[in-house]
């Protein structure tokens, strides 16, 4: 029997992460351009808004405005469908990543995220890759030598650090024993010699190292944006492309920058969690118990959460400004040479100090 | 609850979609079209493009695709041996680290060719190359 109710509040769930998700990239377009101004000693866009808020509603309008060139030479159905493969997956890479206890209403579990896959972090992993495709595609179709450099670097760039990720998350699941993010996020809640945190940075501090610096390559970041390295390939896999597709890969950039934030919170920072809040409220080795009620134990863990995932944020901002570029050979190099070696390496140590029952 | 789950993903699906398509329709019946052939060219820093870039190229990386695809495999074998690996205990132990050292054998191999430096040291074909 479906339970219709149970499916609603889901639908609803779905729809109010879909609109958080998107303010949160119109915001991100914004916060980048101000943080990038205030390192720079400049103030930044301010003048549509107070302190500038309005600027991403501008920008918008100014996108749908703006006429669309598609030059004549390009794949012309390849060419479309590119924009819509980068955005499309960046956006459903964010459907697994949970933010909260499991809500009980009336004898329905509700657990807060839109869906709770069993395959949990490998549905990220296959639909974060899917947007690769699009970045290649649309290098390739744009018939520009500056785009298939930009597609071609891409490809590279994903190929040598996609490797090195999957292995880094391994660990984390040989300690956790789930491809479940809630699960991943719920055992992190437990305590280490009764009182530490048993977050994933402290047990695995290597991995984290390795998947905080493949996260960056995979989402096409200082110092790794290559792709669209402005200094050498004019915009990379888009310079072909104006007005909305322009948009598009923008808006998958950014959306693919929050779904790496979220994960590294998740995976690595407790997600969810605050340091000795269960779901009865706050529980303190040897200090006693502070009742709460579950309303508000879930709007505190949805806070923790979106402080986690701001501070991610930004650090990819703040790692913008204070890094150069990688040349291309050190790019490959770092990815093939360092750390799939050391990504091999934590597994096998992570194994022995489980199985010596150490962590 | 399966069920529920994957509803709840295709909702999503769904709204993705949706916002997608709107966004695009919206902008279709907004802007402006006013083409012409200077226009409609490809960018190559304001000068007339000369040729397609659609030619054969040295894409320098395809031996790296390659040991990729072997580690993606290995990978796979990885994620259901990482989840159940607490319960199996020491045999999964032994059993990956084997596994490991004989992937590690092949990546040795690969890295003393030089095939995954980005330009392969030709240093010895040359200097016969100029001997001659």
């Amino acid at each position: 029997m479906v339970d219709y109710i149970t499916i609603l509040i889901y639908a609803l769930i779905s729809i109010v992460v879909f609109a958080v998700l998107l303010s949160t990239v119109a915001v991100l377009t914004l916060a980048e351009r101000r943080i990038s101004a205030f390192m720079q000693d400049r103030l930044g866009p301010n003048r549509v808004g107070p302190w500038g808020l309005l600027q991403p509603v501008a920008d918008g309008i100014k996108f749908i405005m703006k006429e669309d060139v598609i030059p004549l030479e390009v794949n012309r159905f390849l060419y479309i469908l590119a924009p819509l493969m980068t955005i499309i997956p960046a956006m459903l890479a964010f459907a697994v990543v949970p933010f909260g206890h499991d809500l009980f209403l009336r004898g329905r579990v509700i657990n807060l995220q839109v869906a709770n896959f069993d395959i949990g972090i490998l549905y990220i992993f296959a639909i974060a890759a899917m947007g690769i495709f699009g970045i290649i595609i649309g290098g390739w179709a744009s018939n520009n030598k500056y785009s298939l450099l930009g597609g071609l670097r891409s490809a590279s760039q994903f190929i040598s650090y996609e490797i090195a990720m999957s292995l880094a998350v391994i660990g984390i699941l040989m300690v956790y024993g789930s491809l479940r993010l809630n699960d991943i996020a719920q055992y992190q809640g437990s305590l280490w010699f009764g009182f530490i945190p048993k977050w994933g940075i402290l047990v695995q501090p290597l991995g984290f190292i390795i998947f905080i610096v493949s996260v960056y390559a995979e989402t096409n970041r200082v110092p790794f944006d290559l792709p669209e390295a402005e200094a050498e390939l004019v915009g990379g896999y888009h310079t072909e492309y104006s007005s909305m597709k322009f948009a598009f890969f923008f808006m998958g950039e950014y959306a693919n920058m929050i779904t790496a934030s979220a994960l590294i919170a998740t995976l690595y920072f407790g997600g969810w969690q605050v340091p000795y809040l269960h779901n009865i409220g706050f529980i303190f080795p040897k200090l006693g118990i502070f009742h709460l009620q579950q309303w508000l134990v879930a709007l505190i863990e949805i806070l923790s959460f979106a402080i986690k995932v701001g501070f991610f944020l930004f650090l990819f901002l703040w790692i913008r400004w204070t890094l150069p570029r990688f040349r291309f050979d050190q790019l490959t190099d770092l990815g093939w040479k360092v750390l799939i070696p050391l990504a091999l390496l934590n597994i096998v140590v992570t194994g022995a100090l489980m199985m010596l029952r150490i962590i | 609850m399966m069920m529920i789950n994957f509803s709840s993903a295709f909702i999503f699906i769904v709204v993705g979609v949706v916002f997608v398509a709107v966004t695009l329709l919206i902008a279709r019946l907004v802007r402006p079209a006013e083409p012409n052939v200077v226009k409609m060219s490809n960018y190559e820093c304001g000068e007339d493009p000369i040729g397609y870039s659609w030619i054969t190229f040295n894409i320098r990386f395809y031996i790296i695709a390659l040991i990729f695809v072997i580690f993606d495999v290995e990978v796979v074998f990885l994620f259901p041996w990482a989840v159940v690996f607490k319960s199996i205990g020491w045999i999964a132990f032994w059993d990956v680290l084997i596994f490991i050292v004989i992937l590690l054998f092949g990546f040795a191999y690969v890295w003393n060719m030089g095939d995954l430096d980005w330009i392969k040291d030709l240093g010895n074909l040359k200097e016969s190359e100029d001997k001659q």
